[in-house]
């Protein structure tokens, strides 16, 4: 039986289990329902219209087949053997240090992550973390002072039910794409960030480490709205390192700049990459659009992405407000078996509107890398300008880079540019390092972090630290 | 005897190359070789600071130890430089912060503390002026768009930083301008030292008129076919490398 078959047969059923008493408070049973949809809804006591956008969302999914069109390969997922909903007490907890995993906790010292930090990611206090919608709480009553609103989802529809009605969607609609869509149907968290008119966020704000349980999807929804004139920059760090099966990540993030905000998203993913015969792993399948709504707005999105086995994503900016910017910087490594189809969507609608892409792509050992990216000037983006540069970076024999440049000009004004290169650690450069006293492995390291440098500047510097430190660390055993 | 290599044979894929050198260099001294183009004077300078690629035998001792067995990094640790003919380019990666790095790696294998960066930026600022460079060079990536003139300058730089105990000089003065030369080898003069030594690659007698060598050798076909003093280079301007080239290259048909 297909996947597809498979999917549709257990949607058509009812919901097996029913609203029955049994069920423990904090987790649904595996599997997908119409019935399971309003249970989350339920759950997180969410106002009638959003249930019932959920319920909107869910019998549109079950109309949908999984595409099949991305230039990677992974077993069929079977979406009724998933926990839609699961509350952080599901995970097992750990007395103390000494029990966790020592593989994971070289890997913590490697990634010079602090003791505490350690204790917290590694489920010894996990009720923090899997709730862990960001250190916001600590910052609230200051960014509260400027008009800031930074929470998780959840709070948001209870607290702003009009913002993220207002927004909801509004980029990324529920019908938007397969995962979107499942998303849209079952999301249980995220984050909310509001900046109100002419505000210049005092701080960037930031979201850590979301360790889910094992056997659950992971579907977190972020939605972040800039009004006229407001500036933020926010940063997600998806460090958690996790052995488990292949699971599913899939995740929606909606931005929306009003005329002259300004949006800086970046990512440092790094979640499970599987071990070295590709066995487990995340699976990074993630919407991601903002909308320059406005004119004279700006999004720019930097991607730093090691982790997952496949990922399968593409930061894209509409550019409807008239001279607005949208920009993609993105480092993609695969190692071992990793997979990614990665690159951006830059839709150019308004008049003079501008985007420049910048794609590392890093493939070691196994690891395939695809980028894949859609420049769209329509017929009312006069002026349009596009810059796309593409540079694949090959270790190994066994390694591969792709690219798939996608190129729709309707405006006869528009400029587009593509420049793509492909090349390899040289023996050179290799020689020339190791002759000046520099190991093989810190070489390797020193040529690729150069060979992303242009990405790493535009990250907020200590992040930029912790990316080079997990590219170092995904490089490791890569040479000799 | 601080480097004494013994009857080296070397083959890249089953072509042989070098065909029985034999050379001693002690310590303070600076050892000039010459030869036309193709004689291997390039691939001894590599093999002695250990690229892949070439099969060696024979024997090479430096400082008593073999040199063969060791990995190139291992070589650089011991002391050996390599000045490239051709540096290679790494896009991205700051000059200075390759140099601090490497100057670092050194120290490390050598038991030493790391320079911090104000440290080495006090002994890399004071090594610049040895060959006229300034600091807009730093923030460069490595040899990234330098011209050939600005390469060398490098290479000399990051040997006056890095502190060999044997420093192989190869070609350093080709493709530089007679200003450049100038530089160059006024940076490399300043570096003789009496307990370091130089192995100085070229065929231009020019480089000579600047770098004045204790000994110079003359290779041809893989083998050295004369040595002598300083005088040999006036010789050789005279002559080319007249009669010493055609025995080997004889002897060198199957």
């Amino acid at each position: 039986m297909s996947v597809s078959a498979d999917i549709k047969e257990f949607a058509g059923q009812e919901y097996r289990y029913g609203f029955s008493t049994e069920i423990d408070t904090d987790t649904v049973p595996k599997g997908l329902s119409e019935d399971v949809v309003r249970l989350i809804s339920a759950k997180k006591g969410e106002p009638d219209w959003l249930t019932e956008w959920r319920l909107q969302a869910y019998r549109h999914w079950v109309t949908l087949e999984e595409p099949q069109w991305q230039n990677v390969q992974y077993g069929p997922i079977d979406y009724q053997d998933i926990v839609y909903y699961a509350a952080p007490k599901a995970k097992p907890k750990l007395a103390s240090l000494d029990e966790v995993d020592p593989e994971l906790r070289a890997m913590f010292d490697k990634l010079g992550i602090s003791l505490a930090e350690q204790e917290r990611l590694s489920g010894v206090a996990v009720d923090a973390i899997v709730d862990s919608v960001s250190v916001a709480t600590t910052f609230k009553k200051r960014l509260a002072e400027v008009g800031v609103i930074f929470c998780s989802f959840s709070e948001a529809v209870k607290d702003h039910p009009d913002l993220v009605r207002r927004y909801l969607g509004t980029v990324v609609p529920y019908r938007d794409n397969f995962f979107a869509t499942l998303n849209s149907a079952v999301f249980t968290d995220g984050s909310f960030c509001f900046i109100p008119k002419g505000v210049h966020c005092p701080m960037e704000l930031s979201t850590y480490f979301r360790i889910n349980t094992a056997g659950t999807g992971q579907f977190e929804r972020t939605l972040i709205v800039a009004e006229e004139g407001a500036d933020v920059s926010y940063l997600e760090g998806c460090t958690a390192p996790m052995r488990d099966e292949n699971q599913l990540h899939a995740a929606v993030v909606e931005l929306v700049a009003l005329e002259g905000a300004r949006i800086k998203y970046s990512t440092v993913q790094n979640w499970y990459p599987g071990d070295a015969e590709g066995r487990g792993g995340i699976y990074n399948f993630v919407t991601k659009r903002g909308k320059c709504a406005g004119a004279n707005s700006k999004i720019s999105w930097t991607q730093v992405e090691t982790g997952s086995s496949v990922t399968w994503k593409y930061p894209g900016v509409i550019l409807q407000g008239d001279n607005s910017v949208g920009e993609f910087y993105s480092v993609a490594l695969t190692a071992n078996r990793q997979q990614a189809d990665t690159g951006t969507k830059m839709i150019h609608i308004g008049k003079n509107t501008s985007s420049t892409i910048v794609s590392k792509a890093i493939s070691v050992g196994h690891g395939q890398n695809t980028y894949r990216g859609l420049v769209k000037t329509l017929r009312s983006a006069e002026g349009a300008r596009n810059h796309t540069q593409c540079d694949s970076l090959l270790i190994g024999a066994s390694s591969g880079a792709h690219t798939f440049p996608y190129i729709e000009v309707k405006h006869p004004s528009a400029k587009v540019e593509h420049e793509a290169s492909t090349s390899k650690v040289s023996e050179d450069q290799l020689f020339y390092c190791r002759q000046r006293g520099i190991s093989e492995e810190d070489a390797v390291a020193m040529i690729v972090n150069g060979f992303c440098r242009e990405v790493f500047k535009e990250l907020p510097m200590e992040f930029a630290v912790e990316a080079q430190r997990l590219l170092n660390v995904s490089l490791e055993g890569s040479v000799g | 005897m601080m480097l004494q290599i013994q009857d080296l044979h070397v083959s890249i894929g089953g072509n042989e190359i070098l065909r029985g050198v034999n050379l001693d260099v002690d310590a303070g001294e600076v050892h000039a070789i010459m030869g036309p183009n193709g004689s291997g004077k390039s691939t001894l300078a590599n093999v002695l600071a250990g690229r892949d690629g070439y099969e060696p035998t024979g024997a090479v001792t430096f400082q008593g130890e073999d040199l063969l067995v060791m990995s190139p990094e291992q070589r650089a640790s011991a002391g050996v430089f390599l000045a490239l003919q051709h540096p290679t380019e790494i896009p991205g990666v700051g000059n200075l912060y390759f140099l601090r790095t490497a100057l670092n790696s050194l120290r490390r294998s050598r038991g030493l503390d790391e320079l911090g960066v104000s440290e080495f930026l006090a002994l890399a600022e004071e090594r610049m002026k040895l060959v006229e460079m300034d600091r807009s060079f730093m923030s460069r990536s490595v040899n990234e768009g330098f011209s050939g003139g600005e390469k060398k300058r490098n290479e000399t730089l990051q040997m006056a930083i890095l502190e060999p105990t044997l420093a192989i000089l190869d070609e350093t003065d080709s493709g530089l301008d007679i200003d450049a030369l100038r530089v160059v080898a006024g940076g490399i003069n300043a570096q003789r030292r009496a307990d370091r030594a130089m192995i100085v690659i070229t065929h231009h007698q020019r480089l000579l008129d600047y770098i004045v060598p204790d000994r110079i050798h003359v290779m041809v076909g893989g083998r050295i076919v004369r040595s002598g003093d300083k005088s040999l280079a006036l010789e050789l301007e005279a002559h080319g490398y007249g009669d010493g080239a055609a025995e080997p290259v004889l002897a060198a048909k199957p």
